[in-house]
């Protein structure tokens, strides 16, 4: 398959993937506003900035709404869920002719409709917004939409490498916002491993299992007993749940593994060494060796070898150099 | 002649059916089909027109789900696919018609390729001055890069699209040749496939030539141009990239011929050798479709602010490592002035009379014709040499006087930049406009294939002008078209 095409596919991926992680994250803080005291309030929206990696353009200024605003339609910046949109759909148009027409539409058809310009009109309007509950049902809406489009993805097209890079770019891109959202909880959840919850602590570590789409999977494993060493251990060590690190790193290394085949050893070589890593050391750690060391460490290991494995990514089929690859 | 009505056929679909003095395809006078056509009147006639509409809408649809459609940017759609406007009754050719169209096309398109294997070789004709010197260097796109380079097969124009038109005796003749980069063949596919499902009855009964070989022939074509020693080449097509609005014709005929489509950014040159970057390493490339412009494929020998283009392409092309279809330079062979000369071109090469004539041309750099010219602009076409798709063209007897006294300024001005023909009234075919079959002008593209051997596929695309007695059947002014039935006997 071409570079180029790989490469759209990959980042159409990330791109909604990452689209939906931001609606999630203002889906979820929204809510969770509508219970928290003011000065709780402040901490939570910074809480939520720093697990979006604190996007430059946008500021916490005390106003939801504004942020609100700022994370779903400001194009400067990259995060927020209308350039992730753009980015996605623009990089499908460029591989119009491999993706299938199901999920061009349905990539198109949120296009169209988050760049309505009442959309964000109706949005800008802070004092009607917070009544109408409309921001929720627009958040609501982009998330099904995201959610058909990897429907029809999985279903239409054929599970070949183009859909493996698909794979790639989804579960890379979850794989470093989960371990991302899980750090900008450190200080509220793992600092003080002996802290009894109150009514709003219960409520905030539901709101982080919600984050990741975890709560009800989380009860049917643990029961509505909720802790923190538990919250942790699902999300980073689940084995079953789509949205934990492990899952996502063992589908990243399925598809490489779909990918290479039983091609050429020595080219792939380096990247499966990083995946088999990360793999092995979610697949063998448990969660009280990891909360007797160092929490934010880990999890800032593991952004930084997602960000390895992405460079890798492209250095081997993206982006290589043209003498190496006369050379091997 | 007065416009007469077709009184005999009283049929409420043909109330506006008026006859003027172009060929008309279907009617021999006002009393009389050609025979050809017979069934074919007999099945249109047959249906009710809410019938024929939803037919028309079928064909439409199925355009659409097929992704044969069109983007046009800058318009604030969302980027909304459109499809051609394509005409549901079939333009029919006879045998014995083809016959002589291929006969015609073999020997132009084996001509012109001579020439421009001996222009940029040897120069025998200029020698012989059967072509002016000053007519080919002077034109536009001549590449003196091309000098002295030898092309495999002495093959310049692989893939050719030549404009023919009936003239008012119901002769074909050339009105332009298209040897860059032809397009429309998918629609000509794509407008058969349609027919077939709509009319699968009529289509039977009729003996058509089958088209759908095409994309076979042009994938041996492009083989058989492989460079010496390559027996598996990787054959591609370069495409522009998406904002081309034949992206989707790229996209089509890549897929049906199984190659990769590639854009420029995909392709990298070490050592005068072509590869494509693909995730499993560097692939080589041994022949390129190319549907990209001369000016714009290869940065460092064109044009230097072209992005779609591979630094390096032309260098590897001349190393002979890599084979482009088409050659660099065949523009200089259908510069519009040139073309006046193809009938000595293919006396000169052959030795023989041509099959299928050209239109009277007028070389305006020669003051005698430039004189008539200025003085009978309202009853001429004039057209720019170097453009295509129906733009820079005046149409004198459609024309106002500011935009005659516009063209003989610029005719003055740079005479050998515009030629003159007479303003001819190309044939008619019926068409549905509305509730009624109603004439429009017609030409015919067929596409000609020249590898190892010359290969045409019966038919090509008809171009229709949609607008009521508009004369230009451009696409992007407005065109549709129809499909193109060449009967076995």
């Amino acid at each position: 398959m071409l570079s180029r095409v790989a490469d759209s596919l990959y980042w159409m991926s990330r791109s909604i993937e990452r689209a939906e992680h931001t609606t999630r994250l203002l889906d979820v803080n929204l809510n969770l506003m509508l219970d928290e005291s003011a000065t709780n309030a402040d901490r939570c929206w910074q809480r939520m900035l720093q697990a979006l990696g604190n996007p430059e353009a946008t500021k916490w200024t005390g106003d939801a709404y504004a942020m609100t605003e700022s994370l779903t339609f400001d194009t400067e910046n990259k995060a927020s869920i209308l350039s992730c949109i753009i980015s996605a759909r623009e990089n499908s148009r460029h591989v119009r002719e491999q993706i299938s027409t199901e999920q061009w539409t349905r990539l198109n058809q949120l296009y169209l409709q988050v760049t309505r310009p009442d959309m964000r009109a109706n949005l800008q309007d802070g004092a009607i917004m917070a009544d109408s509950g409309q921001p929720t049902e627009f958040l609501q809406q982009v998330m099904e939409a995201v959610h058909q489009f990897q429907g029809v993805s999985d279903s239409t097209m054929s599970h070949g490498e183009g859909w493996q890079f698909i794979q790639i770019g989804r579960y890379i891109e979850r794989a470093s916002a989960t371990a991302l959202l899980l750090e900008a909880y450190h200080e509220d959840l793992w600092l003080h491993t002996d802290r009894i919850p109150e009514g709003n602590e219960y409520l905030e570590w539901m709101g982080l299992l919600r984050s990741a789409t975890a709560f009800e999977a989380y009860c049917k494993v643990y029961t509505a007993d909720i802790t923190p060493d538990r919250i942790l251990e699902f999300l980073l060590l689940d084995e079953e749940f789509p949205h934990s690190v492990r899952f996502s790193i063992d589908a990243l290394q399925d598809a490489f593994e779909s990918i290479h085949g039983d091609g050429n050893e020595s080219r792939t070589e380096p990247l499966r060494r990083l995946v088999g890593r990360l793999q092995a050391s979610l697949n063998y750690s448990s969660v009280d060796e990891i909360l007797n060391g160092d929490v934010v460490a880990y999890l800032r290991s593991i952004q930084f070898q997602c960000r390895s494995i992405h460079n890798m990514i492209y250095q081997i089929y993206i982006d290589y150099s043209i003498q190496a690859a006369l050379a091997g | 002649m007065q416009p007469a009505q077709t009184k005999q056929f009283d049929h409420a679909t043909l109330k506006n059916y008026l006859l003027d003095d172009a060929y008309d395809e279907m009617f021999a006078g006002p009393d009389e089909l050609h025979p050809h056509y017979k069934p074919l009147f007999d099945r249109f006639s047959s249906l009710p027109i809410d019938e024929l509409q939803r037919r028309k809408h079928s064909a439409e649809l199925s355009f659409l789900n097929q992704g044969i459609t069109f983007t046009v940017y800058g318009r604030d759609d969302g980027g909304k696919e459109h499809i051609f406007p394509y005409d549901l009754v079939p333009r029919i050719i006879t045998a014995a018609e083809w016959a002589t169209v291929e006969r015609g096309l073999t020997q132009r398109v084996t001509a012109l390729n001579m020439f421009l294997r001996d222009i940029y070789n040897e120069g025998r004709i200029l020698k012989d001055g059967i072509v002016p010197r000053e007519m080919v260097y002077s034109c536009k796109h001549f590449r003196r890069q091309m000098v002295g380079l030898q092309v495999p097969r002495n093959v310049y124009v692989a893939i050719c699209g030549t404009d023919l038109i009936r003239m008012e005796n119901g002769e074909f003749v050339v009105l332009e040749d298209n040897l860059r980069v032809p397009s429309g063949v998918s629609y000509m596919l794509a407008n058969r496939r349609v027919m077939k499902r709509i009319f699968p009855q009529l289509f039977q009964s009729y003996n058509v030539r089958p088209i759908e070989q095409y994309t076979q022939l042009l994938l041996g074509t492009l083989r058989s141009l492989a460079p010496e020693g390559r027996p598996e080449p990787n054959i591609v097509l370069l495409s522009p990239g998406v904002f081309n609005s034949a992206y989707f014709e790229h996209a089509y005929l890549a897929r049906q011929m199984g190659i990769e489509l590639v854009e420029g950014r995909d392709l990298v040159t070490h050592d005068n050798i072509i590869y494509m970057r693909t995730t499993s390493g560097l692939r080589r490339v041994d022949v390129i479709y190319r549907r990209v412009d001369d000016d714009f494929i290869d940065p460092m020998a064109f044009r230097g602010d072209s992005i779609l283009g591979v630094s390096g392409l032309f260098n590897a092309y001349r190393a002979g490592n890599v084979t482009l279809a088409n050659a660099f330079g065949t523009g200089v062979a259908d510069d519009k002035a040139l073309y006046a000369y193809v009938p000595s071109i293919i006396k000169y090469y052959l030795s023989e009379e041509p099959v299928l004539q050209n239109v009277k041309t007028y070389i305006l750099t020669e003051p005698k014709a430039r004189q008539h010219v200025l003085q009978n602009l309202d009853k001429l076409v004039i057209k720019a040499v170097g453009e295509s798709g129906g733009y820079g063209m005046l149409i004198g007897p459609h024309s106002s006087a500011a935009q005659r006294e516009e063209f003989a300024h610029k005719i003055q001005a740079d005479p050998r930049n515009y030629i003159a023909q007479p303003t001819i009234s190309f044939s008619r075919a019926p068409c549905l406009i509305g509730d009624e079959l109603e004439p429009r002008h017609v030409d015919l593209r067929p596409y000609i294939l020249y590898g190892d051997k010359v290969a045409i596929v019966p038919g090509g695309l008809t171009r229709v002008a949609l607008k009521r007695g508009s004369l230009v059947v451009n696409s992007s002014q407005g065109g549709g078209s129809k499909d193109t039935w060449v009967l076995s006997q």
